[in-house]
């Protein structure tokens, strides 16, 4: 199960290394986002280093969709998916090598996205193993969510306008404790950000479980 | 009974296919050819009726029955930004075929190292097409079905299909053929259905045996 989930990823980000669409079009998204939030926000950099890790989480969840469309797009473009549902390989395969290939996605967007904002909101990490793990958690929590809502919105027909419709109201919960457990990193907020780091990781760890347990029913029903 | 969506795409198709066969079916454009194939293939679900492919149940068996067919669609099924050679890699580690026989089938199908490094996107519809056959060849399945197999190729390329019909049928696959574009294969085992308002309402082995 691994080895093809292994393959399936590696396909997807040999797919996005020949495509550059996230380098050269997602990446600048990104960063359009945070200097537009800076703007809004007017030169207050109180204010910006308040909201901050609210922004950051904010911003990931928006370049988070593009990345998801992408995915999906991938395979329904020319009926790949059909190739890959008779080639043998499992659908908790695909699921899991889908959602590791947006994972790895998310963290490198999410990474330039960090190091744009602690430098444009000139805001300094405190907690730097919070900042991390929480970064991982969180990460897995959308791309496990947003594999599988990016197949449920796809079958619908409709997927660029219902796709964040769907996935953004599921993903709050994540995204509240996210915000807390950055605020906690960077000194902003009186939260105990490892605690929060606990229902990010039970809001994970669920929404893995229920991708691999769903993803094949959705894709045949899509 | 087969739908898509609310439409009842297929509703009256009873044949027995034998191993070997080579099956074409004919018939008008929404006829549903295309839906008997993918029917066969375990890629659309029954709503009613019973039916088996290579003793696999289409209402249970669905999953395990997909490893063992072979399907060329109307959409090629390939990643438009890899490589051709990247896409013959990528599948065949997904069949589980070796190097050996991406090799043959490359070979086969006249897809050189040139074309190899080209990728999908920039390839002509023949040459997406031919990409395609060879997935077939690598794979290997009990059973080919093909939708409009001879759509965008040249004559060369045709006579490369048909060739690889006929040997395959000689090594015991069993192939659908759905097509407007031909009335014979030249196999020993061949015969036609024709399908019309989704319903077999032809089948030139009945009309053998009266």
């Amino acid at each position: 199960m691994l080895r093809d989930a292994w393959l399936v990823t590696k396909k997807d980000l040999l797919i996005e290394l020949r495509s550059r669409i996230l380098i050269n079009q997602i990446a600048p998204y990104t960063l359009l986002i945070l200097v537009l939030f800076g703007f809004a926000l007017d030169a207050d950099t109180e204010t910006l280093r308040d909201t901050g890790p609210g922004l950051f989480w904010v911003s990931t969840l928006l370049v988070a969709i593009l990345a998801i469309q992408r995915s999906v797009d991938v395979e329904t473009s020319d009926s790949a998916i059909d190739r890959l549902m008779l080639s043998g390989i499992s659908p908790t395969s695909i699921y899991i090598g889908k959602t590791i290939g947006l994972y790895l996605q998310l963290i490198i967007l999410e990474a330039l996205l960090f190091v744009v904002m602690v430098v444009l909101f000139d805001m300094s990490v405190v907690n730097y193993p919070l900042v991390i793990v929480s970064a991982i958690v969180t990460t897995l929590a959308i791309s496990s969510s947003g594999t599988l809502y990016g197949v449920i919105a796809s079958g619908l027909g409709v997927r660029e306008t219902l796709l964040p419709v769907l996935f953004l109201p599921v993903l709050a919960p994540a995204v509240i404790g996210a915000t807390r457990t950055f605020g906690d990193a960077f000194g902003r907020v009186n939260a105990d950000g490892w605690a929060w780091l606990g229902l990010l990781s039970v809001i994970a760890i669920v929404y893995t479980l229920v991708g691999m347990l769903t993803y094949g029913n959705i894709i045949e029903d899509t | 009974m087969v739908f898509l969506g609310q439409f009842p795409a297929l509703t009256g198709a009873t044949m027995n296919i034998r191993e070997g066969e080579v099956v074409l079916v004919k018939g008008p454009n929404g006829a549903g050819k295309s839906t008997l194939l993918r029917l066969c293939a375990g890629l659309l679900p029954m709503r009613s009726g019973t039916g088996t492919v290579l003793n696999f149940d289409l209402r249970t068996q669905r999953m395990e029955l997909r490893a063992h067919i072979g399907l060329l669609g109307h959409r090629t099924g390939l990643y438009p930004d890899l490589t051709v050679s990247e896409n013959l890699k990528f599948w065949a580690h997904a069949y589980g075929a070796n190097n050996i026989e991406v090799d043959k089938a490359k070979a086969f199908l006249g897809l050189n190292d040139r074309l190899g490094s080209v990728q999908v996107q920039n390839l002509s519809e023949g040459q997406r097409r031919r990409t395609s056959f060879a997935l077939l060849l690598i794979k290997r399945p009990s059973i080919w079905l093909l939708d409009e197999p001879y759509a965008g190729l040249d004559s060369d390329g045709r006579e490369l299909v048909n060739s690889s019909i006929l040997q395959a049928s000689e090594l015991g696959t069993t192939i659908l053929i759905a097509s407007h574009e031909i009335d014979k294969i030249g196999s020993s085992q061949e015969r036609t259905l024709l399908v019309k308002g989704g319903r077999i309402v032809n089948d030139s082995s009945q009309d053998s045996e009266r």
